[in-house]
């Protein structure tokens, strides 16, 4: 569905040197990455601030022309194809509206309609399902200037998918939500995934959303693919650990140790504290605890997925080096 | 800032032209570098000025060529070159086009965070014109005046007060300038879209202010009437009329004088607009 | 067929869009007239102080005047809009635009249709009617055509210069004013008889550039004068060509700056 072959895009940019003086420099945002995406996969494509993910997005939907390097969608070549493309994939740029800005979301539909010449049954049906999905209805009428973000990013989601494409991508479309909204848009998009026919490409911040939604993660940093696999290969690539917190009755002694399990915190006056296990089951751990210190409460923690791509973007870049 | 006048969010009661100098001179600073950022877009525009220059002069010039005494509207051919080109190199300073600022922060509703400093709008963005007026007078006036002189021959002032009066009729005119417009971006506060009113005084601005021919050009009751009427020509008809001493030093000096008067009137129309403006926010609820 | 309907129901949107700000509208409306009627006052004012400019009555200097303006008003109405380039490629609003199945131009055009200018056409062509009633041509069917083809090759020329000094934003970002010097700008180059502007200057715009064919050249056909520049009477039919190799030129430069345009990082 969609094929990236050692794609990269530069950027030139003018660097402010001094009063008056100014001197050009080459940023690689995307610096060749090699992909390859089936029909019906859900994928997470997340990465820091200015790794690449949107400008990848870009490439993939022809807006930007790359500098070097293939990509094709649907089979579609995307910059010069790009009207043609354009009928088969839906995109939602978080950030930036596709929306009519002085018309009601109702109008704005209306006129997609046209715009992707969808007949007006097939229309009406997903237009259907999509009130139905998202809660549209009491602000469908509503110009679009006047929506919260929550409710136009409901929007933007309808207005990308009312002509059915096969590809949908997704940049940051949770950016800046309530919890409420954010819900919304993520079972709406699992909803939309189970039916196995979308592939669907999303970047995000919230780590909760790829949990929720995506088997696949790509991790990029500095424009290259670091991480290609499931969350799970993700945790046992980087020894990702589970951790045990105790509130205590008694301020924890200096110098406690638990075998196979390494203190990472203490709060409270060190009245709680966080092991790390590392070799010691969870049983194991406990037990040693409560033997030789008073417990008030205990909860494990399951390995977190957000401290394992923080760890992950820690990793210094051989290339970043001058 | 004034002292203690920030930590109370009230709109502000201080009045138009009482704000403290100092903050008066930071905020000129602040308008005069902000300008000063746009460097390229001030390289485009001095080019696109110089284009139209070319444009009118080689136009008046033909016009003079062909009048009978060479001297239409009373300008020899020298002095219209001068009016062309210092026109040219003015009409940045004064900034007749292109400001709508406050039209848009009106619309987007901003204005409300303008509303709760405590130096009126009105004070602020005469501050930063006056900044940017300074700015373009450094980098956007010379340019065109030199291409100008390159080409044509102008005229040279030959009376000592010429040049010092200029001065004056320019700050004056920047002044009347922003008077106009602050009025013309305020209507948004009932129109919601000023886009309108903009476009008019684009218009206008240009022809009766006497850009795009003298004036002087038009049967001389209609120009009296204009002059006295409105503050177009106090815009650039008057400071041109000066530099190219079209007229005798008197009516040079009662020129300047005409734009004193309008510079109070626009200004305190201007104080007065906002005045009801903010009053009819506080009413509404903005 | 689906396209049409596609743009068609794009311009509707706008027009709903625009009467949000009804009043504006007008207000916009009565300044675009105005516009118009100030252009030609401007010629006006110039020939109370003398009975000829650069060797050309009031009377032919009309029908120039009328040429151009006819062009412009035509150009600028259907896309004078696209100036705006330069917002859309800052903020990279314009991405939004890429991603639909219609092509890029037309959509940004219609994001705002201006309909305020639509009288400036009228009235354009009505000028341009009236300065050929009072010049007294000698119809001969090449100047009946010329005089139906040159004011559309005048906007094709017009518009050709509007998209193409439009796309500088894709390689300049902040160049600003300086496709008026070539828009705005051409429009008062042509609307004069090219014989009074200096030598340099006129070789530039005139012949380099191409604005001599907007309606100088096509006027001096009309009436059946000699041009004292000394191009042959035959040039004024050549305006069609000129206008369609600008349009040409222009299709080019836009493709090129499409394909330039680098959105902004979000
Ligand atoms: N239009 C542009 N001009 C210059 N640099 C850009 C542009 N777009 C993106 N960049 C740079 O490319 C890098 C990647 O940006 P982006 O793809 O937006 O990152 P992400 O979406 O992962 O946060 C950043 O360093 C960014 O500054
Ligand atoms: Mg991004």
């Amino acid at each position: 569905m969609i094929v990236m072959r050692d794609l990269r895009k530069d950027f030139t940019v003018r660097v402010k040197a001094g009063r008056l003086r100014r001197h050009k420099r080459t940023v690689s945002a995307v610096g060749g990455i090699t992909l390859g995406i089936e029909r019906g996969e859900m994928v997470g494509y997340i990465g820091p601030n200015g790794a690449g993910k949107s400008t990848t997005l870009k490439m993939l939907t022809g807006v930007l022309t790359p500098s070097s390097g293939e990509v094709s969608v649907c089979g579609l070549a995307p910059v010069p194809q790009r009207t043609r493309l354009a009928l088969r994939i839906g995109v939602v740029f978080g950030q930036r509206s596709q929306l009519w800005w002085d018309l009601p979301l109702r109008e704005s539909f209306a006129l997609l309609r046209h715009v992707y010449r969808v007949p007006a049954a097939e229309h009406e049906a997903r237009l259907r399902r999509c009130r139905a999905l998202l809660d549209l209805d009491e602000f469908l009428d509503t110009p679009v200037r006047q929506l919260s973000l929550g409710q136009r990013m409901r929007g933007e989601l309808t207005a990308a998918l009312l002509h059915g494409p096969e590809v949908l991508f997704l940049d940051e479309p949770t950016i800046g939500l309530d919890v409420v909204s954010k819900q919304a848009v993520r079972s709406f998009l699992a909803e939309l995934g189970a039916g196995g026919d979308v592939t669907l490409v999303l970047t995000t911040h919230d780590l909760a959303d790829i949990e929720r939604l995506c088997r696949r993660l790509v991790v990029i940093d500095h424009g290259r693919v670091v991480h290609d696999g499931t969350i799970e290969a993700l945790h046992a690539r980087y020894g990702s650990r589970r951790s045990l917190v105790a509130d205590l009755v008694d301020p924890l002694p200096e110098g406690f140790a638990l075998p196979g399990a390494a203190i990472t915190a203490t709060e409270a006056d060190r009245h709680r504290v966080t092991f790390a296990l590392e070799g010691a089951t969870a049983g194991a751990a406990v037990a040693g605890l409560v033997a030789a210190v008073g417990v008030r409460d205990l909860s494990l923690l399951e390995p977190d997925i957000e401290d394992v791509v923080a760890r992950l973007y820690a990793t210094p870049d051989p290339s970043d080096a001058p | 800032m004034v002292p203690g006048g920030a930590s109370v969010p009230t709109i502000s009661r201080i009045g138009p032209f009482r704000g403290s100098t100092t903050t008066f001179g930071a905020l000129i600073g602040s308008g005069f570098r902000r300008y000063a950022t746009y460097r390229q877009a001030t390289i485009a525009g001095t080019f696109t000025n110089t284009v139209f220059g070319f444009l009118r002069c080689y136009v008046l010039l033909a016009v003079a060529a062909s009048t009978a005494g060479g001297q239409p509207g009373g300008y020899d051919a020298r002095q219209l070159a001068t009016y062309v080109w210092v026109g040219q190199g003015l009409l940045s300073v004064i900034g007749i086009w292109g400001w709508t600022e406050l039209a848009d922060r009106i619309r987007s509703g901003d204005i409300a965070a303008d509303l709760l400093r405590p130096v009126s709008p009105l004070v602020a963005y005469l501050a930063a014109d006056l900044g940017r007026a300074l700015y373009a007078m450094l980098t956007r006036f010379g340019p065109p005046l030199v291409a100008g002189a390159i080409f044509f021959p102008l005229h040279t002032p030959v009376r000592w007060q010429t040049v010092p009066l200029f001065a004056i009729s320019a700050v004056l005119a920047v002044t009347i300038c922003f008077g106009c417009r602050y009025l013309v971006n305020a209507t948004a506060y009932w129109l919601q879209d000023a886009r309108g009113p903009i476009t008019f005084w684009t218009l206008c601005s240009g022809v009766l202010g006497g850009l795009y021919f003298p004036l002087r050009l038009l049967p001389e009751e209609f120009t009296v009437a204009l002059w006295v009427a409105t503050p177009l020509p106090s815009l650039l008809q008057t400071p041109l009329d000066v530099i190219s001493e079209r007229d005798g030093p008197a009516l040079q000096a009662g020129l300047v004088a005409l734009q004193v008067v309008w510079a109070v009137v626009t200004l305190g129309l201007a104080a007065w607009v906002q005045r009801r403006a903010e009053r009819r926010l506080v009413v509404q609820g903005g | 067929m689906g396209e049409l309907r596609a743009y068609a129901a794009l311009a509707g949107a706008q027009a709903r869009s625009a009467a949000t700000y009804r009043w504006s509208f007008v207000t916009e409306m009565l300044a675009n007239m105005g516009g118009t009627v100030f252009d030609a006052l401007a010629v006006l004012v110039l020939f109370r102080a003398t009975p000829t400019v650069g060797g050309f009555s009031l009377r032919e200097a009309v029908l120039i005047v009328g040429l151009s303006s006819a062009g412009f008003a035509l150009a600028d109405f259907s896309v004078g809009n696209v100036d705006r380039l330069k917002t859309y490629v800052r903020a990279g609003t314009l991405d939004a635009v890429l991603v639909r199945p219609l092509a890029a131009l037309p959509q940004l055009l219609l994001m705002d249709i201006p309909l305020r200018k639509a009288l400036r056409v009228v009235l354009g062509f009505t000028l341009l009617g009236g300065a050929v009633v009072i010049n007294d041509v000698a119809w001969t069917p090449a100047r009946v055509l010329l005089v139906v083809l040159a004011p559309i090759a005048a906007a094709v020329f017009f518009s050709s210069i509007f998209v193409s000094s439009a796309s500088l934003a894709f390689w300049w970002v902040d160049s600003g004013e300086i496709g008026s010097a070539f828009t705005y700008g051409g429009r008062d180059f042509t609307a004069y008889p090219i014989t009074v502007f200096g030598d340099t200057f006129r070789g530039l715009f005139a012949y380099a550039l191409g604005f001599a064919f907007v309606a100088y050249q096509p006027a001096l056909a009309l009436l059946g004068r000699t041009d004292p520049l000394g191009l042959p009477p035959w040039s004024g039919f050549l305006s069609p060509l000129v206008a369609g190799v600008a349009a040409v030129l222009a299709a080019v430069v836009w493709r090129a700056g499409i394909r330039h345009y680098r959105s902004t990082g979000s």
